[in-house]
């Protein structure tokens, strides 16, 4: 029985290489690039929370990047406050799982694409809080001179510490995020997204698993907000704004959503890349949504369902081949 | 009085813009289920195609005509052709991604082959005011409300009374029932698309005199007509004008009464209100969940 296995060997062996690069990264990348890496490893968090959300559970939430300001500015107005980040990030953590709690009642009205439109009208009115409360948020020029933590005496003022910080919370919520979906609740989320009806009807309590795929996704945002604030050390309304919501969506779809590692792949595309491409300026961004278009098309599964889809058109041709010959046979 | 008068007017004349890149919007979604995010786009590519027609020397009308039949080959023909007909089938979120890179791929594309800067637009009608019983009204308000209105109480008309337009409800509420009474639905969803067209590059003329035209203007009008949209009724084409006038009335009100800095939660606290009350709008018919 292959489930019987936690994890195929090829799985493991790729993953352990990944993890060695990882952890190997500062010592061959300067600043700016360590940056890139960590701030990469934030979105990933973020990601995979809309993932649990979207991909597993398939509710559409268009305001991920509404919950990650919440846990930036509540990190940030917290540890300028004087409280420890050990404290702010939890809290941080505990206010976006609640937030989640409170969106996802409507969720449980209206549900397909109106949620979608609910959510991100509601990162809108966010956006509007984060601008306008000035005495709370600092308004338009924000927070600035976020610190950074220390971790048992050890300071992570320095950017490769900061940057094992981010890489040892990614891995402890990835790990928690696939025990979670090998968990009976994670059948429950895709019984949820497959047919809500059905899955009710088979005693799934769909209320309770809807509230949770949204406040989990939350804390996950909030996770990435958190780590977020004391990584770039100045925050502003705008990376919050819808826009990023919806890059977030593009990342989990276009990475594979459902997939475990899509939005590992979706973040790197969506962040990394451009960074490479830099030399194409404005046309980068063209081409990327073109590409964007192109991909659904074709491969609207995303980016790791190619191999599926590979097999399944090879599948058809090769069926049809047979069709043809018996044709031929039979003529 | 006379301040809540002139603040009325205008901002129904705005709402009656937004009303028409609303309609668009819900009639694709009604005839093709696609919900098109890039519709904002969809009004700041005809407003650049009538500043590149004026760059040669057309007047505006010229231009306007130019831009609406570039409208219907690409927002309309081509749109349908090459992204919503081959994603039939992919669902509601691969349609969402796909028109949201079509959004990030215009804009961008406007940015780096045309320019970053807003550029002037003239206006159809003349900028004078004059004065109505105290209350002072611009002939573009009153023109983009008289415009707006005769568009979408024409398009109304022509769906209600017409055979076509009627064939294209049908095929809307109905695709399988249209076609086994021999409608031609692949035509009729072409008609909506080449509607849309239309409708997008009348709101760009109306629009851009006041918004300017920059590569990122469809966010706003895109946004607005999106909330207009739903507040009326999604599945609903009468809805879409009475959200587009709330939505432009209440921004204008709340932008002089209450603060200008909320002024656009107004319309997102009625959207936020109207989907928890009412989900399918104030005009829509609730649709049935199927197991």
């Amino acid at each position: 029985m292959k489930t019987t296995k936690l994890l195929s060997t090829q799985h493991m062996v790729t993953l352990a290489v990944a993890l060695a690069a990882l952890a190997f990264a500062p010592a061959m990348l300067k600043t700016y690039g360590l940056y890139l890496l960590s701030l990469w490893l934030v979105y990933v968090i973020a990601a995979m929370g809309l993932n649990l959300t979207v991909g597993y559970a398939g509710l559409k939430s268009l305001c991920h990047a509404g919950f990650m300001g919440v846990g930036a500015y509540t990190v940030a107005i917290m540890m300028k406050a004087g409280f420890s980040f050990w404290l702010a990030s939890p809290t941080a953590i505990v206010i976006c799982f609640i937030l989640g709690l409170l969106i996802g009642f409507p969720a449980l009205r209206v549900q397909l694409h109106y949620l979608g439109f609910a959510t991100l009208g509601f990162n809108l009115l966010l956006v509007l809080f984060f601008r306008n409360e000035e005495w709370l948020t600092g308004g338009t020029f924000g927070i600035q001179n976020i610190k950074r933590p220390e971790f048992m005496g050890i300071a992570l003022e320095s950017n490769t510490n900061f940057y094992y910080l981010v890489l040892a919370i990614t891995i402890i919520f990835a790990v928690l995020l696939a025990l979670l979906l090998r968990s009976p609740w994670g059948r429950a989320f895709a019984a949820l997204r497959d047919n809500a009806i059905r899955a009710e009807s088979t005693g799934v309590n769909i209320t309770a698993y809807t509230l949770m795929s949204f406040a989990i996704g939350a804390a996950y945002a909030g996770v990435a907000g958190a780590l977020f604030a004391p990584l770039v050390n100045f925050i502003e309304p705008a990376p919050f704004g819808i826009s990023n919501s919806l890059l977030f969506l593009m990342m989990v779809v276009i990475g594979g959503s459902g997939r475990f590692y899509g939005p590992v792949l979706g973040a790197a595309i969506a962040l990394l890349l451009p960074e490479y491409l830099r030399f194409l300026k404005d046309w980068y961004l063209a081409v990327f949504g073109f590409a964007a278009v192109a991909m659904m098309i074709w491969l609207p599964g995303g980016l790791l369902s190619m191999k599926e889809a590979w097999q399944l058109s090879r599948a058809k041709r090769e069926a049809k081949q047979k069709e043809l010959e018996q044709a031929g046979g039979a003529a | 009085m006379t301040d809540f008068l002139q603040l009325l007017l205008s901002g129904v004349a705005t709402g009656a813009i937004y009303a028409m890149a609303a309609l668009g919007f819900t009639l694709l979604w009604q005839a093709a289920g696609t919900i098109n995010f890039a519709q904002g786009e969809f009004v700041m590519l005809p407003a650049f195609a009538m500043l590149i027609g004026m760059s040669f020397g057309l007047p505006l009308w010229a231009s306007f005509i130019v831009a609406v039949v570039l409208s219907i080959l690409v927002l309309g023909a081509a749109f349908k052709k090459w992204i919503v007909d081959p994603m039939r089938g992919t669902g509601v979120v691969a349609v969402v991604v796909a028109t949201l890179g079509l959004s990030i791929g215009l804009k961008s594309f406007v940015k780096a082959a045309y320019s970053a800067e807003p550029h002037p637009f003239p206006s159809i009608f003349s900028d004078e005011v004059f004065k109505l019983a105290g209350v002072t009204i611009s002939y573009s308000d009153v023109g983009a409300l008289v415009f707006a209105g005769l568009m979408v109480l024409g398009l109304q008309t022509f769906l209600n009374k017409t055979i076509t337009g009627r064939a294209m409800q049908a095929v809307a509420q109905n695709t399988f029932s249209a076609e086994a009474l021999g409608i031609n639905v692949k035509r009729m969803i072409f008609y909506t698309f080449a509607i849309n067209a239309i409708l997008v590059a009348v709101t760009a003329l109306l629009i851009t005199p006041t918004y300017l035209a920059k590569f990122d203007m469809g966010d706003n009008i895109g946004l607005k007509a999106f909330f207009a949209a739903i507040i009326g009724g999604f599945n609903n084409s009468r809805g879409a004008l009475l959200g587009g006038v709330l939505v432009g009335v209440l921004e204008n009100l709340a932008g002089a009464y209450l603060s200008p800095a909320y002024k656009d939660g107004v319309a997102l606290v009625l959207f936020l209100a109207v989907i928890l009350v009412k989900p399918d709008g104030l005009l829509g018919t609730p649709q049935e969940r199927k197991v």
